[in-house]
């Protein structure tokens, strides 16, 4: 396959994968806002929400304060950030645009439609949208594309392409998601295991729609131990980090086999994975939630950029 | 990926058709009568009607507009226009604000031709594709033409699009244009005239097939009705016609490709349908390199030899080492590869010098010079400025005549006698004096009409039609076409830019 259409399904994947992250984002933050402040008055959280999102910069110089209007429009509507759903929507259909020729029809058109509708909701009155109405929409939005793709590629090197976009995307949200957790906590130590604490915790698995893994798969009570363990390490949560870059693996393997030859993006995938396999929680709670994570992203970012520079820039491989 | 627009200037003539008025001032009458369509004063050809009857090809149609309540043909109406959202079907606008994906508006009234109509057209039409392209042998080869004195010199050699890389190259089979776009109006129930050819890369093709698919999807029962000719062999026969010009050193399944300048030209919806429907890659100039003797693709699997280019940009883009060194669209070296017969590039470089309209004249001559024979469709009427007769009748008819820069397209640069005023015309004469030899004229027409759909129900409206003739091994050319309509009451303008729609174009079978 042309190297540059395996780049346009790799971005469209990703760019899919982050618009979904964008809307859980603003989910968690609209929900934190719902809780009482220890201190009095309800909390605000956005800031974290923003610094998850590596946005807060942006934003602050746009629109000032934080405040739930101002975030939704930054993170939902405003083509000024490049990770807002309205932009990575566009982006993901740009791509799909410029090889449709590598889509099926209902993929192309799954894509095609969800370009439409937002610009409808672009011209809706904003006091007729409801925040989690715009976060639905787009998470519904991914899993079309994404159960098309499933439902209608073949499985060829390009339906791996995409899958490796996915994964790797995935992986990196799934860290930054955790990551608000961090950020949230950072003001003040203390609240570590208090009650709040925990509900935050909570709302984290909503975000990734977990709630009833976490039941299903742990016994007792909510502690950051089990759900980091959840998020992390568990080989049966299709977010979980591990998940995601064993995902990566099989896709670099399909390719590989398809290929009848293995690249250096096959050994660096497979070398984070021995190593995310032999962790443990208390090995992640000891270096740090946060240093951790930082370390895990960074290695993620340079599986990708190996992939990108085997694959998808036409070197040679 | 976005690429520097503004050094894009690819040569897409599409929706560009010429500009044709009918006699009499259609368009003044129109405004005391209230009804451009009176018999009287303005014969206008309505190709549904033989006086106050139905000719017959359109009397089942006719059946179905009376039967079809209102509402549910505005409602058909948007569902076909969702489609061709939903579908993508747009020409990018880029630089004039507002959406830059457009739709091509659709008229849901098809314009039929008989069976015999067009056999003719079919003939004629593969008749100038065959001269055309032995022209183009010719003019790089032999120069036999010029030496018989049939064709001045210097049109040929002096043209913008005579390329000078491809003297002395003999394209494989003969071919310098595979796809010839033959641009057809018609002014009678016999009588069609060819406006121009375009031998380089004609667009639209992709309407023809989409008109008929929507069609097709929303009226099935008129195709149950009607025994319509399919037109969707298209891209099998263009497939096989690329592959049959594959270069001899090609010893495998030729690989086929097609090069777009990107998503950013108005034409690259149909660049990636048609890469889709034939099952080849849709490539871009940053995806090919030149290695050795041939030219390659940047695969995921490492370079891959290319054997056939389908090329969508112009000549001057292809290689920047041959032709404009600042174009980044191209491939360097690309032209070496091609004068040594590693790659077929289609349509070959410098086919253009046969669809320039100075050249247009001298068809039915090249016609009777190459193949011996009689040309079955005739060219309008046309003066050259460049010679001293024509001009001189030229500048003492302006008000009536239509005037075309020679190289000109896009309706734009034009005189359009019967609807300008004094200063305007004085001006172009002006114009003219200063440079003949960039001028031709043409007489105004009177440009048949089809139903179209308007808000009180069907009117007639101005078309034009652009069959797609393939060239190759073989000629093959599908029952069908392009429709162009001009919206507009009265108008005569079918470019999209300006109001035009398409309509989808009906062959009968016997």
């Amino acid at each position: 396959m042309l190297s540059r259409t395996a780049d346009h399904l790799y971005w469209m994947a990703r760019y899919l994968e982050r618009a979904e992250t964008t809307a859980r984002l603003l989910e968690v933050g609209a929900r934190n806002a719902l809780l009482p402040d220890p201190s009095g008055g309800y909390r605000n959280d956005w800031e974290a929400v923003l610094q998850a999102k590596g946005t807060l910069e942006e934003f602050k110089e746009k629109y000032g304060e934080p405040n739930q209007r101002n975030i939704e429009t930054w993170l939902f509507f405003d083509a000024e950030n490049p990770s807002s759903v309205l932009s990575c929507i566009n982006a993901a259909r740009e791509n799909a645009r410029v090889v449709r020729t590598a889509l099926t029809a209902p993929v192309w058109d799954a894509i095609n439609s969800a370009f439409q509708e937002l610009k409808q909701l672009q011209r809706t009155e904003r006091s007729k949208l409801m925040l989690s109405d715009l976060s639905e929409w787009t998470l519904r939005t991914c899993h079309l594309v994404r159960g098309c793709i499933q439902a209608t590629q073949l499985r060829n090197d390009g339906y791996d392409f995409m899958g490796i976009g996915t994964s790797v995307e995935r992986a990196d949200n799934t860290a930054r998601l955790i990551d608000v957790k961090y950020y949230v906590l950072l003001p003040s130590l203390s609240y570590v295991g208090s009650g709040l604490d925990q509900s935050q915790w909570a709302l984290l698995l909503q975000s990734m729609t977990a709630q009833r893994a976490f039941n299903w798969t742990y016994t007792g009570e909510i502690t950051a131990q089990k759900i980091a363990h959840l998020l992390i390490l568990n080989r049966k949560f299709p977010r979980s980090l591990l998940s995601c870059v064993r995902w990566s693996c099989e896709h670099l393997d399909n390719i590989a086999e398809n290929y009848q030859t293995g690249t250096r993006a096959q050994d660096v995938a497979h070398q984070l994975l021995d190593d995310l396999s032999r962790a443990t929680v208390e090995d992640i709670f000891d270096e740090g939630l946060h240093e951790f994570l930082g370390r895990f992203m960074a290695r993620n970012a340079g599986l990708a950029i190996t992939v990108q520079d085997v694959y998808l820039h036409g070197m040679p491989a | 990926m976005p690429k520097n627009w503004a050094t894009l200037h690819v040569r897409d003539k599409i929706f560009v058709a010429g500009l044709f008025l009918s006699p009499g001032n259609v368009e003044f009458e129109a405004q005391s009568e209230g009804n451009t369509m009176s018999a009287k004063q303005a014969p206008i050809f309505n190709e549904m009607m033989n006086g106050e009857d139905v000719r017959a090809a359109y009397r089942n149609l006719e059946q179905w507009y009376r039967s079809m309540p209102a509402e549910l043909r505005s409602l058909k109406q948007s569902e076909a226009e969702a489609l061709f959202r939903r579908v993508g079907i747009t020409f990018a606008v880029y630089g004039e604000g507002g959406d830059p994906e457009r739709l091509i508006p659709f008229d849901m009234f098809p314009r039929v031709l008989t069976d015999g109509e067009w056999r003719k057209l079919d003939r004629g039409i593969r008749q100038r594709a065959a001269a055309l392209n032995a022209f183009l042998c010719d003019v790089y080869g032999r120069r036999e033409i010029i030496r018989a004195g049939r064709i001045p010199e210097h049109l040929v050699t002096n043209n913008e699009a005579y390329e000078k890389a491809a003297v002395g190259f003999m394209p494989p089979k003969g071919v310098f244009s595979h796809i010839v776009g033959v641009d057809l109006v018609r002014t009678g129930p016999d009588q069609f005239y060819v406006l121009e050819d375009n031998c380089r890369t004609p667009s639209g093709v992709s309407y023809m097939l989409q008109n008929r698919e929507i069609m097709m999807r929303m009226y099935p029962q008129l195709f149950m009705e009607n025994r319509i000719a399919p037109v969707d062999g298209y891209a099998g026969l263009l497939k096989k016609t690329l592959a049959s010009v594959a270069p001899k050193k090609c010893m495998s399944e030729p690989n086929i490709v097609i090069l777009t300048p990107g998503q950013f030209n108005s034409a690259y919806y149909e660049h990636s349908f048609l890469a889709d429907l034939m099952g080849v890659e849709l490539v871009e100039g940053q995806d090919l390199f030149v290695e050795g003797d041939f030219v390659w693709m940047k695969t995921t699997e490492g370079p891959k030899k290319v054997d056939v280019i389908y090329r969508r940009i112009d000549d001057s883009f292809l290689d920047p080492l041959c032709f404009r060194p600042d174009s980044m669209l191209g491939v360097p070296g690309l032209m070496d590869v091609y004068r040594s017969g590693g790659v077929t590039i289609c349509s070959a470089p410098g086919a253009g010098v046969a669809d320039d309209k100075a050249i247009y004249t001298y068809v039915p001559d090249m016609i009777r010079f190459y193949l011996g024979e009689e040309p079955v469709l005739e060219n309008v009427p046309t003066w050259q400025c460049a010679k001293k007769d024509d001009c001189k009748y030229v500048l003492e008819h302006l008000p009536e005549l239509v005037v075309k820069e020679v190289h000109g397209s896009g309706g734009y640069g034009m005189l359009v006698g019967p609807k300008s005023d004094k200063s305007t015309i004085e001006a172009f004469e002006a114009k003219i004096r200063e440079n003949p030899e960039n001028y031709i004229a043409q007489p105004t027409l009177s440009l048949s009409a089809c139903p179209t759909f308007v808000e009180e129900g069907i009117a007639p409206r101005h078309v034009d039609l652009r069959p797609y003739c393939l060239v190759g091994e073989k000629i093959e050319l599908v029952p069908g076409g392009l429709t162009r309509v001009a919206l507009t009451e009265g108008s005569l303008v079918v470019n999209s830019s300006q109001g035009g729609g398409v309509k989808d174009t009906w062959v009968l079978a016997e």
